[in-house]
């Protein structure tokens, strides 16, 4: 069977099928959320150093690798816009910003409650705070400069520069803690290794990740709705939408 | 064979992430010394670590060298890289991880007479996590097979 996938690069098609798939990811991220929340609060034992306080690494770890992961695919998607040419490709890159935005807030915020009572601090200038912190300025440098450009296809083009030049930030995140001496701990969990932690805590942990996934899928395929509707509000497929009551 | 437009700007944009990549590069390793967030006692033997001013020291805290002092809030301990050791006072709220055994970064300055005067003493936590109950066992298997290991001479 042969299917041209390249029909759905147009927003006339893609928004309909968009449409349909939001609410089966939402209900796929509610789902996979309260078995996690489940797993990670009534399954998962006690840490033998930390007690209960671990606790926040079901959300703090999911959060901080879907902020780098976001940022990669975001990243993907500009390059894909500017090599292309494609309108949905930048479109998907404008998407997923603000919800790669706020899981890099969550990681950091949730890190800083850990931290006041683990480590004795709420903040530290560490390679992996700071590089952190840098991708939640990316994220927010990219949704400025996008914003700030009237004309569209000039804002999509200044975003996917921003947007690629920043991606050398993700693997000095992700190594950080492995290139330099930081009060932020080495990876608990490593390619080709078995994972340093008990197996009902790692399944919460997973858990609660393909709950985010889920539920970024969702989220930034409806805000690409959105930004679909009022970037071709002129184009004669909208048009034919709002005239028979937009759904 | 001619390249379509689009595989040109592919292709540009690969070259320019790998230019950027490389710029990275050069610019951490440039600044390799300004990214560490602590130096080890083995720095601080050598006398690798900046003078006149205050850093940062993080190992282990060796086993048995924590002595609280007589007004509950000094505390004197010893830390070590299992090379290199530099002893410690500091004065202050402890955070809870903050045991034997374990990691800690302290900051603060080295006074004349080789004592380290913390300003501030961090716990630095490891990557393990497991119940308590995994943990008593690990530790009686350990002990176990120390027991258990013949004497080499």
């Amino acid at each position: 069977m042969h299917m041209n996938w390249f029909k759905f690069s147009s927003p006339a098609t893609f928004y309909p099928l968009a449409g349909k798939l939001v609410p089966w990811f939402f209900w796929l991220a509610t789902l996979l959320a309260l078995v996690g929340l489940y797993v990670s609060f009534a399954l998962a034992p006690t840490d033998f150093q930390q007690g209960e306080a671990y606790r926040i690494i079901f959300v703090h770890v999911p959060a901080a690798w879907m902020s780098m992961f976001i940022y990669v695919v975001m990243a993907g998607w500009a390059a894909m816009g500017l090599a292309l040419n494609a309108r949905l490709s930048a479109m998907m890159a404008q998407a997923l910003a603000p919800t790669g935005a706020m899981f890099t807030l969550l990681a950091l915020v949730t890190g800083s409650l850990w931290g006041k009572p683990m480590w004795g601090t709420w903040w530290v200038w560490d390679a992996r705070l700071t590089s952190e912190l840098i991708l939640l300025f990316l994220y927010l440098g990219f949704m400025a400069l996008q914003s700030s450009i009237d004309d569209p296809r000039r804002a999509d083009r200044a975003g996917a520069l921003l947007a690629l030049v920043g991606v050398v930030n993700v693997p000095i995140i992700y190594f950080s803690v492995k290139w330099w001496n930081t009060l932020h701990q080495g990876s608990t969990i490593n390619m080709g290794v078995a994972p340093k932690m008990a197996a009902t805590m790692l399944l919460g942990m997973l858990l609660m990740a393909l709950a985010f996934w889920m539920y970024s899928i969702a989220v930034s395929l409806l805000r690409v709705r959105c930004i679909m509707l009022e970037r071709e509000r002129s184009s004669d497929w909208v048009k034919a939408l709002t005239a028979k009551g937009a759904k | 064979m001619v390249l379509k437009a689009r595989h040109k700007r592919f292709i540009l944009i690969g070259i320019g992430l790998a230019l950027i990549g490389l710029a990275a590069m050069l610019i951490l390793n440039a600044f390799q010394s300004n990214m560490v967030f602590f130096y080890t006692p083995t720095q601080v033997a050598k006398g690798e670590v900046p003078h006149n001013t205050g850093f940062r020291i993080g190992g282990l805290v060796e086993v048995g060298s924590i002595k609280r002092g007589d007004d509950g809030l000094t505390v004197h301990f010893v830390i070590t890289d299992t090379a290199k050791t530099v002893p410690v006072v500091y004065k202050g709220v402890l955070p809870d991880l903050f045991k034997e055994g374990k990691g800690v970064v302290a900051q603060g300055s080295v006074g004349v007479d080789g004592l380290f005067v913390a300003s501030e003493v961090l716990a630095k936590h490891d990557e393990n996590y497991m119940p308590p109950e995994a943990a008593a066992a690990l530790k009686s298997a350990q002990e176990q097979s120390k027991t258990l290991q013949l004497p080499s001479k």
